[in-house]
């Protein structure tokens, strides 16, 4: 092997293995919509959108007067919107398959408009496909004028096929601010997945 | 293996310089070699003093001496520390010393990109040690407190401290990358006339495959700190809920990232022991072809099972299933090259230098871990051991026998070849009996204060925790001490001792037996001819 021709040959490698160096580089970033979208096909990750049809069946069970569940509410507000929010009540007993209401108030603390999204999440999240919200301030944007307070209704139902073991869940809202930017539509490109629940709902004849 | 030429060199001394230049503008591979393994010395010092402060913390319960944000900043820079700046480099200096004299090359393939690799890790390691004292200054901003993995939300709260922690990362990662690529173009190109991808020296093809895992997975771990860069300065959403993004994603770039990076620090010590295995046992290494196979296949399953770490984030049961699967399924390539080990030392005339010594320990330990490592895989179980100190306890015993001791193993094998001198043999087995003692002591408590419900990277615990950890805080006294006697060891080994032959140890085999101990500036000027 002469020189000139191993010259040739390390610069080629070199080439080569750069190139595969910058593409690993692409791929890092090209994951961020391949996440997106694993995710929106199997699911694989959002716990609060599997088993969606058992929300729907529940509809036609009866009420289970011989059992209590306690469901506590739990607010938080991202930093990023400057709004109080809090239940009426911490928590509340209830039986399966019954529906009830509560309400939560939202203070805008800032003299400024603002438009803001709940996002709900319920813990332990086994117990997600079973809690339905009828009527949600989550399915849709809600918008506070300077210093407005508000108060936002929640109707809810724990179906009767809710578990044995689980006595107890927590249905925790965080609001996060909505800007007027890019990434947002992709929020918005999320929320009829996230607003998913109340589609199926909004059907239910009891509503 | 024989060799019909073997060259001398003595002609190309005149071109080696002196002082300052030869090292800063160095282009020989021994000599970056040596500031490698000086570097990561160094960098064994400073993380190994982090680790007695988190020890000396847990030496009691309550908060006596660090408050919780520092404990944390702590924990955060002994990891990074230890395995970018300590072991890394470490395996970087024994490839940049051994390889072209295993293959019988007379340098790096791209000396200056080798200057380079080097030179950046200075650099790097300013800004790591910046990104922890930065916030003891006035308008420094908050500690980094979110360990070495730096999940969000919280890595984008931190102050300005983490900026610099980030761009530490960039630096390391393009030495790294840049050492990668230079290696696997020697490895290919390189070679001596004669020796084929499948005879060549095992410790290449450890370090060979290495380098592809190093080039496919750091350039991803870069992306991620720079979409968290993003979401910092720039205001993106990559991590951040409140625009439309996804914290979680964040653990996915990192773990793509982290879990292949565990054979990154594992593989190269693999390697040294398939040499000193052979060498102390005065047999061939059993079942070399087999050996590749295992690591190239642990290699390939270690890409794909990286969300073992993320159990309890809430995937879904099919998702979960697999990576245990895949992550259990790990323990049989890695179980064939323990056999293979063993059955290289079985009926072989074995003498037990320290080399050998740290190589059987290796075999005893890094089983262990292993072993404690197939239980944290198992989905429901490691629901109760996840973020305990059973997972502490897990890690280190995979990584310091798995990697330091390994380490540790081919700098006293290869360090009469490199300084021309004996080490003290005595001085190394009191070296190895601390070593080896005190790191049991600290760390195998942990595995029962774990199993009891202590949580990690929490500064203090309960009193029913308090006996286990003074044992461990104990060991890490005797353990972190035994480190001096290494460095007083190397330092008595390069300034004197017994003339080592060019064939320093009896059984030792391949082309670098064959030059000088200390091997002249210039080697292989002249390529072996393998029959």
């Amino acid at each position: 092997m002469n020189a000139r021709t191993g010259e040739n040959k390390n610069l080629r490698t070199t080439l080569l293995l750069s190139g595969l160096v910058v593409g690993m580089f692409g791929f890092g970033f090209a994951l961020v919509p391949l996440y997106d979208l694993f995710c929106e096909v199997t699911g694989t990750q959002s716990l609060s959108q599997r088993k969606i049809d058992a929300a729907d069946r529940q509809v036609v069970k009866q009420v289970d007067q011989n059992r209590w569940v306690t469901v506590k509410f739990d607010t938080t507000v991202n930093p990023n919107l400057p709004w109080d929010l809090q239940a009426t009540t911490r928590s509340m007993r209830v039986h399966p398959g019954k529906t009830y209401e509560v309400n939560f108030v939202a203070r805008n603390r800032s003299g400024d408009a603002a438009t803001g999204q709940a996002i709900p999440s319920v813990a332990p999240w086994q117990a997600t496909p079973y809690f339905s919200k009828l009527e949600c301030f989550c399915f849709n944007k809600q918008t506070l004028a300077g210093n407005q307070q508000t108060d936002m209704p929640l109707r809810f139902m724990v179906s009767p096929e809710l578990p044995a073991d689980i006595q107890s869940l927590t249905l925790s809202y965080s609001f996060m601010r909505l800007k007027a930017s890019k990434r947002d539509s992709d929020l918005s490109k999320l929320l009829p997945q996230i607003a998913m629940p109340s589609a199926a709902e909004s059907a239910l004849p009891n509503r | 293996m024989t060799t019909t030429t073997l060259n001398h060199d003595e002609a190309h001394h005149h071109d080696m310089p002196t002082g300052w230049r030869r090292w800063l503008f160095s282009t020989n591979h021994k000599d970056i070699g040596t500031l490698y393994l000086l570097f990561a010395l160094t960098m064994l010092f400073l993380g190994g003093a982090s680790a007695m402060l988190i020890r000396l913390e847990l030496f009691q319960p309550g908060i006596q001496l660090l408050d919780p944000d520092l404990y944390n900043n702590l924990v955060t820079n002994h990891a990074l520390i230890m395995i970018f700046g300590a072991v890394m480099p470490a395996a970087a200096g024994l490839a940049n010393w051994m390889i072209p004299m295993m293959i019988g090359a007379p340098d790096m393939a791209l000396p200056r990109m080798n200057n380079l690799s080097f030179w950046i890790l200075p650099a790097a390691a300013t800004m790591l040690i910046l990104s922890f004292v930065v916030p003891f200054f006035p308008g420094g901003g908050t500690q980094i407190n979110t360990g070495w993995t730096l999940y969000p939300p919280l890595s984008v709260q931190v102050g300005m401290s983490m900026d610099f922690l980030i761009f530490a990362i960039h630096l390391l990662g393009i030495s790294s990358v840049l050492a990668s690529i230079n290696i696997i173009v020697t490895l290919l190109n390189m070679r001596a006339p004669g020796m084929t991808l499948m005879t060549m020296p095992m410790f290449c093809w450890t370090w060979l495959v290495t380098a592809f895992l190093l080039i496919l997975v750091v350039p991803v771990l870069a992306g991620g700190v720079t979409m968290l860069l993003f979401d910092r300065h720039f205001g993106t959403s990559f991590f951040d809920a409140a625009g439309g993004g996804d914290p979680v994603l964040f653990q996915h770039l990192f773990w793509f990232f982290g879990h292949p990076e565990v054979y990154i620090l594992l593989l190269p010590s693999i390697g040294v022991l398939s040499h000193v295995i052979p060498a102390f046992s005065r047999k061939p290494l059993f079942g070399y072809k087999s050996m590749v196979g295992a690591m190239l296949t642990v290699a390939t399953i270690g890409m794909v099972v990286w969300a073992h770490h993320q159990y309890t984030v809430g995937m879904s049961l099919g998702a979960v299933t697999y990576f245990m699967i895949g992550t259990i399924l790990i323990s049989i390539p890695v179980g064939l090259m323990i056999f293979n080990f063993i059955a290289t030392m079985w009926r072989g005339a074995m003498t037990f230098e320290t080399p050998m010594l740290f190589a059987v320990a290796i075999i005893l330990m890094f089983t262990f871990g292993g072993l404690s490592g197939v239980m944290l895989a198992v989905v429901p179980a490691d629901m109760q051991y996840h973020d305990s100190m059973f997972v502490v306890a897990h890690f280190h015993y995979v990584l310091m026998p798995g990697a330091v001791f390994g380490l540790f193993a081919g700098v006293f094998y290869w360090l009469p070849k490199w300084t021309g001198h004996m080490y003290d043999e005595t001085l190394g087995k009191i070296f190895f009996w601390t070593n080896v003692i005190g790191f049991n002591i600290t760390f195998f408590p942990q595995h029962f204060l774990g199993l009891a419900g202590m949580p990690r990277r929490i500064v203090d615990y309960n009193m029913m925790f308090t006996e286990f950890n003074v044992i461990s805080s104990v060991g890490a006294i005797i353990f972190g001490l035994s480190h001096l006697l290494l460095l007083y060891i190397v330092i008595k080994t390069i300034r004197g001792g017994k003339k080592a032959e060019s064939r320093a140890w009896e059984g030792a085999k391949g082309l670098e037996w064959e030059l000088d101990s200390p091997p002249a500036f210039h080697t292989w000027t002249v390529a072996p001819q393998i029959k």
